[in-house]
């Protein structure tokens, strides 16, 4: 099982620490809202994942589980 | 000899907790106010904000036992824990056990902060900005040292640092102020990076 | 038989109806699907797959709601198919809450569509059976957003017309919880000709722009435009383009309209597609930057305001095609706009932003000599707008 950082878009308030935490999956478009990169998270990046998840303000992000069919 | 100890201990616990409080409360202000630079990421703004926040508690619970044991006062658990219940200044000791649960519940909230609703929790950290003030005044009216002048030095310096980060806060319309906006107007704030 | 009165078929008597015979349940889900019946709200999802799902998901306590919200400006036709044959949705809805097992019926009419709200009040209060005495009338807020299904399901659970954050979609958790079929009425109306045996496989499409009637017509939809503009009573002018599928479609050149046929295939293998039928032809004298300038201006500003990307995004996108169309650009602006024309889709709650930057990419393509020229502060196309694109002006007024 894959895992992917799954955004609340009404709830995030383009704080932008997850891009700081993320840097590799997550960037900031013009306003400072996140861009995500799709596909699963790399096994070598899941920790920082992690992180950059607590570490949202507003708590719009979360880790999801996607089967590797998807 | 060891009361003099646990005296100075309360005594020196308490001044460094509101120093730290005064951090946390700017770091929480700088946070809210999104600022970064290339060598300050915003992150370590909110690390440092939480982290400081939680030290803040082991000083405070120096503080209190520190207090409430030392034989000099005779203030006993209730005196911590019932606001205005001792008979030592009352009224300025009271103060702190309110400062301590305003704190307290602001520090629950978010270590609770999945289980809760977004605004319920911001309402909650919004006491924070009369946590500190009720602490600084605590000190200043149950404090000993309140005729040195280094003790009304780390006061001012408190006050003013604070201060300026409220005017800091309120010069500008919070970020999150578009979404109540109509949509007109956000069209005018739309300027790309 | 035909779904509106004033079709090319003849019409059927309006009067208060029992469904007996015809099609039910699983019966007319396999007519619908093996008709290929497409909804007709603009998502053109399979019907039948639609309501096998939310059958399977609502064990009983599935719902309703018939979308009459009909929010996109340009569209004229759930209007009028409420308005001529109410009786006709309301048949369609029924059968479809009998094949979903749905124990309410909910119809959400745009409030702003006052004839339609009166003709389905009158025809509902007409009927009895005791689903549609159950069933209830809801007026949806004036908007080009309170008709996306999620927003129509907020509205009717908590007053508050703004798309939510999916999943749950409506068919695994909607009204009250329940999973709801959130269907176009056309596409009701649809399933009701279908369940009745009518050989029926038309489309409602709604015209304006440069063609002598505009309005509301009937046709099978794998039909070429030249059909349409004949019965829309031929061009008054000649054609530059076409906005297809209204304001969450696309534009096609002229020489591309003229070339295929509006069935989904063969507009999907050219990147377009139907979605609620409408056709505007913009005339050849008329400028399509500006055009697109007030598309976009309008779409920014029935924003939902929920999502940064949408509300800041389309707001920009809007600035700097006005300031295209007004030909005082800025240096970056039409750089600026293919980047955001790519920056949008899928980075808000509903696909708001999806629609409008789809419109976007296909105004870049289309009328890509028009953009450039306006960035170096020219205009190709001459001409003071004409009169028929007042039309699209007080649309978005």
């Amino acid at each position: 099982m894959a895992e992917q950082v799954a955004i609340d878009r009404i709830r995030c308030d383009g704080h932008g620490i997850c891009a700081e935490l993320l840097p590799e999956m997550i960037s900031l478009d013009d306003w400072g809202y996140p861009i995500i990169k799709p596909g699963p998270i790399p096994l070598r990046l899941i920790e920082h994942a992690q992180r950059a998840v607590e570490a949202c303000p507003v708590l719009a992000l979360r880790m999801t589980r996607v089967s590797k069919a998807a | 000899m060891s009361d003099t100890i646990l005296w100075y201990a309360t005594r020196g616990a308490g001044v460094v907790s509101l120093v730290l409080l005064t951090v946390v409360v700017v770091l929480g202000i700088t946070s809210a106010m999104r600022w970064k630079t290339p060598a300050w990421p915003r992150f370590l703004t909110a690390g440092f904000h939480r982290n400081l926040a939680l030290i803040t508690l082991v000083f405070l619970a120096i503080h209190i036992v520190t207090a409430v044991v030392d034989p000099f006062t005779a203030l006993g658990l209730n005196a911590a824990l019932i606001p205005f219940s001792s008979s030592y200044r009352t009224f300025w000791l009271g103060l702190g056990v309110i400062a301590l649960y305003l704190l307290i519940a602001i520090v629950i909230t978010s270590l609770l902060r999945p289980f809760l609703d977004y605004a319920s929790w911001r309402l909650i950290h919004w006491f924070a900005y009369a946590m500190w003030p009720i602490a600084l005044v605590h000190g200043f009216g149950t404090g000993t040292d309140r005729s040195f002048s280094w003790m009304l030095g780390i006061d001012g310096l408190c006050v003013i640092v604070v201060v300026l980060a409220v005017l800091w806060r309120t010069s500008r319309p919070s970020p999150t102020s578009w979404r109540a906006l109509p949509a007109s107007e956000s069209m005018n704030r739309s300027v790309s990076r | 038989m035909s779904m509106l009165s004033g079709g090319p078929h003849p019409a059927l008597p309006q009067r208060g109806r029992e469904i007996d015979g015809g099609l039910r349940g699983d019966a007319l889900v396999r007519e619908l699907e093996r008709a290929n019946l497409l909804g007709r709200g603009g998502a053109g999802f399979p019907v039948a797959r639609k309501w096998r799902t939310v059958k399977a998901n609502g064990n009983g306590r599935a719902v309703v709601l018939a979308n009459g919200a009909e929010g996109e400006p340009l569209s004229r036709k759930d209007r009028t198919l409420m308005v001529e044959r109410p009786h006709l949705v309301i048949d369609g809805a029924l059968l479809a809450a009998d094949a979903v097992r749905a124990s309410d019926i909910i119809f959400y009419v745009g409030n702003e569509h006052r004839a339609a709200v009166s003709a389905m009040r009158r025809a509902l209060a007409e009927r009895h059976e005791r689903a549609a005495q159950r069933a209830r009338l809801v007026e949806a807020p004036a908007g080009y957003i309170s008709g996306e299904e999620s927003a129509a399901v907020h509205y009717i659970n908590a007053g508050d017309a703004r798309p939510t954050v999916t999943p749950p979609r409506p068919f695994e958790r909607g009204i009250d919880g329940r999973p709801t079929l959130v269907q176009n009425v056309e596409s009701l109306a649809a399933a009701a000709l279908h369940a009745s045996g009518a050989l029926n496989g038309t489309a409602l499409f709604t015209t304006s722009g440069a063609v002598r009637r505009s309005g509301v017509y009937e046709l099978p939809p794998d039909v070429a435009p030249e059909a349409v503009v004949d019965l829309a009573g031929g061009l008054a002018k000649d054609v530059q383009a076409v906005l297809i599928g209204g304001y969450f479609g696309s534009w096609a050149s002229a020489e591309e309209v003229w070339s295929l046929t509006l069935d989904s295939n063969s507009l999907r293998a050219r990147g377009l597609t139907l979605g609620c039928g409408v056709l505007y032809f913009l005339p050849a004298d008329s400028c399509g930057v500006d055009a697109t300038a007030r598309i976009m201006s309008y779409l920014a500003g029935q924003s939902a305001r929920q999502c940064g990307p949408c509300v800041f995004g389309l707001g920009a996108i809007a600035t700097a095609t006005r300031r295209l169309a007004e030909r005082a650009p800025q240096a970056e602006d039409l750089a600026r706009l293919a980047r955001w024309s790519g920056l949008l889709a899928g980075r808000g709650a509903c696909k708001h932003p999806d629609g409008a930057t789809g419109l976007l990419r296909s105004a870049l393509e289309v009328f890509a000599d028009d953009f450039v020229a306006h960035q170096q502060r020219r205009c190709i196309t001459r001409r003071a707008l004409p009169d028929h694109s007042r039309v699209l002006a007080e649309a978005v007024a």
